[in-house]
């Protein structure tokens, strides 16, 4: 073989680089098509499975009847829709007063050796398996609400429904909505103390120069400035807990009724498919009613993301 | 020399262990304007910053000695550091406009400090605060028709001007100004200029410069830094003309910093 001159090898090389340039692009214009396609796939997938029930019965009554008797072939799925409501509800206010106050301190009160501290035990919470969740609801969370949160709550607040304890059990929405908001405090408190660490440390000392205290620096320039990123950390966390199935169907009590109380039992979606899926197959249909039920899911955490979307396109934009 | 109105006694600053003042004991004195120079890194900002205590914002700043406002120290005890803030206000070398309008802007530290905004309600009292320092930063005209935008629309040089406004809408005794004009263009340099020199008949201002054209166009009394420790410092023409130390002689000329 010839010797190559220097302007040949350099060629060369150029045509390799710009080669491993064009596949690494493809490459990843590849995953990312996949990712984004993951949505659409999964959907359809699940409308195929859950046609035969979709095809046989009304959308208006599998969304909003109260009847759940699978083996009459009567598939009303409102209970569980409100279950999952409820207990994500729950969780969410249980959740976001005291993470976001938590986040505040952090970044902007705490000194850096509380910091460095704090940070990674709350990190460790988030990296708990579910199932410890679960079977410390079930030990200290249950107990805890049936014999002395729910009774103090029914006595004190019992005229309002919403507080009534008709279930002795402990195992309610309640439980659930404890488990659950415990499990998103990590993930809120580190998302929107990220989001308010990012805010210029000029801004904030462009309030402290004026003589505002940092209270005040915090509510109306930094939280103003970070709003938008601390809505994605709620998302973020509500998505967790909206989607988390073990924790919850552990001490939610799984019975399918529409709630009235906090402290009634309920059965969130997930709960009856992971109960369910591969059991009781010979039930005619009720195969396509679990199907249909993950595809009530995909259609309501779709319908809150585009709204939070929505909200915040609006804010970011004026 | 007219009164002093700052009295900063044997001041040291560090940073962890770099030791960024070092003993700097100075007056500075009322309604004139003061201007600090020295070469990048001699501790002009963090002279300015302890005036005002932001320092304290910084973490791993200590501080020791004395700065005196009206014969107070700043660092005393009971002294509370809002009410410092409030009667030495800052304008910093970028603009940080807050995330709110314009109006919001001028009206924000009014506001938080509860001064009589709203004296007999309606808020056209606030209105017409808010005018008067758009204008005493000359900035009105410019955005009278569009108070409540965004101040984040401004170009920098008008951010800077109403950072100006709403520095001075506390109305404070004492204007701290860190290189106020370095991220200006020329233009509203000029302008800033202009209105610093307008105020100082009510107000003390000490401006760090790193630009000595600045410092002979604006000031009455000069200070300047070296390594973190005060040459000279002594009414303006005196030092430009006839400066006393070695250092100080050789800066001016340009041989140093
Ligand atoms: N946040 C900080 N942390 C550590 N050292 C600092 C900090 N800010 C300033 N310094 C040091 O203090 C000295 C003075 O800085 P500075 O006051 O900013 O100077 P100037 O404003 O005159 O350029 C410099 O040596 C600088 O390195
Ligand atoms: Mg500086």
């Amino acid at each position: 073989m010839a010797w190559r001159t220097r302007e040949q090898v350099t060629a060369v090389i150029r045509q390799r680089r710009r080669r491993t340039d064009r596949l690494a692009e493809r490459l990843m214009a590849a995953l990312s098509a996949a990712c984004v396609l993951l949505v659409p796939l999964i959907a359809a997938a699940l409308w195929l499975r859950a046609w035969p029930i979709l095809r046989t019965r009304p959308l208006g009554d599998l969304l909003f009847s109260t009847v759940w008797r699978p083996q009459q072939g009567a598939f009303g799925f409102f209970p569980f829709i409100m279950g999952t409501l409820w207990v994500t509800a729950v969780a969410m206010v249980l959740a976001v007063p005291p993470s976001l106050l938590t986040a505040i301190y952090l970044a902007e009160y705490a000194p850096p050796r509380l910091r460095a501290v704090a940070n990674p035990l709350i990190d460790l919470l988030a990296g708990i398996p579910s199932v410890v969740y679960g079977v410390w609801g079930v030990v200290v969370v249950v107990p805890l609400v049936g014999q002395r949160v729910g009774p103090l709550l029914h006595r004190w607040l019992g005229v309002v429904p919403l507080f009534r304890q008709d279930n002795p059990t402990g195992y309610s929405i309640l439980a659930g909505g404890i488990v659950l908001a415990v499990m998103v405090f990590p993930i809120i408190i580190a998302v929107a103390q990220d989001v308010i660490r990012a805010v210029p440390q000029g801004l904030r000392e462009a309030s402290l120069a004026l003589g505002a205290t940092r209270w005040q620096t915090v509510r109306n320039v930094v939280l103003r400035r970070a709003w938008a990123g601390v809505m994605a950390a709620i998302m973020l966390g509500f998505s967790r807990a909206f989607g988390e199935t073990m924790a919850v169907l552990m001490v939610v009590g799984n019975i399918p009724q529409v709630p009235r109380s906090i402290l009634d039992a309920a059965y969130p979606l997930t709960a009856l498919i992971a109960n369910n899926y591969g059991e009781m197959m010979s039930i005619p249909l009720y195969d396509a009613a679990l199907m249909g039920g993950a595809l009530i899911l995909l259609a309501i955490v779709l319908v809150f993301n585009v709204a939070a979307r929505a909200v915040l396109v609006r804010w970011v934009g004026s | 020399m007219t009164e002093p109105l700052i009295e900063i006694r044997d001041l040291n600053v560090w940073y962890g262990t770099e030791h960024a003042l070092k003993g700097i004991t100075v007056d500075i004195p009322a309604r004139q304007i003061t201007a600090v120079i020295g070469p990048s890194g001699c501790g002009k900002t963090t002279l300015l910053r302890s005036l005002n205590r932001l320092l304290e914002e910084t973490e791993g700043t200590r501080v020791t000695g004395q700065v005196l406002l009206d014969g107070v120290n700043i660092y005393d005890r009971g002294v509370d550091v809002t009410e410092v803030r409030t009667r030495v206000g800052m304008l910093a070398p970028k603009p940080f406009p807050l995330p709110m309008s314009i109006y919001d802007n001028v009206a924000y530290g009014r506001r938080i400090h509860g001064l009589p905004v709203l004296d007999k309600g309606n808020g056209r009292h606030l209105d017409r605060i808010v005018e008067r320092y758009l204008r005493a930063a000359g900035l009105w005209e410019e955005v009278k028709d569009r108070l409540h935008s965004p101040a984040s629309g401004l170009s920098t040089g008008q951010q800077q001007r109403l950072c100006l406004a709403r520095a001075l809408a506390v109305e404070p005794e004492v204007l701290l100004c860190d290189e106020p004009t370095s991220a200006l263009d020329p233009i509203s340099a000029q302008r800033i200029e202009e209105q610093l020199r307008a105020i100082k008949t009510e107000t003390t201002i000490v401006v760090v410069t790193h630009s000595l054209r600045q410092a002979h166009r604006l000031a009455d009394y000069l200070i300047f830094l070296w390594l973190g420790e005060l040459v000279e410092a002594g009414p303006a023409r005196q030092v430009f003309q006839n400066p006393r130390d070695e250092r100080t002689r050789a800066y001016l000329a340009g041989d140093i910093g």
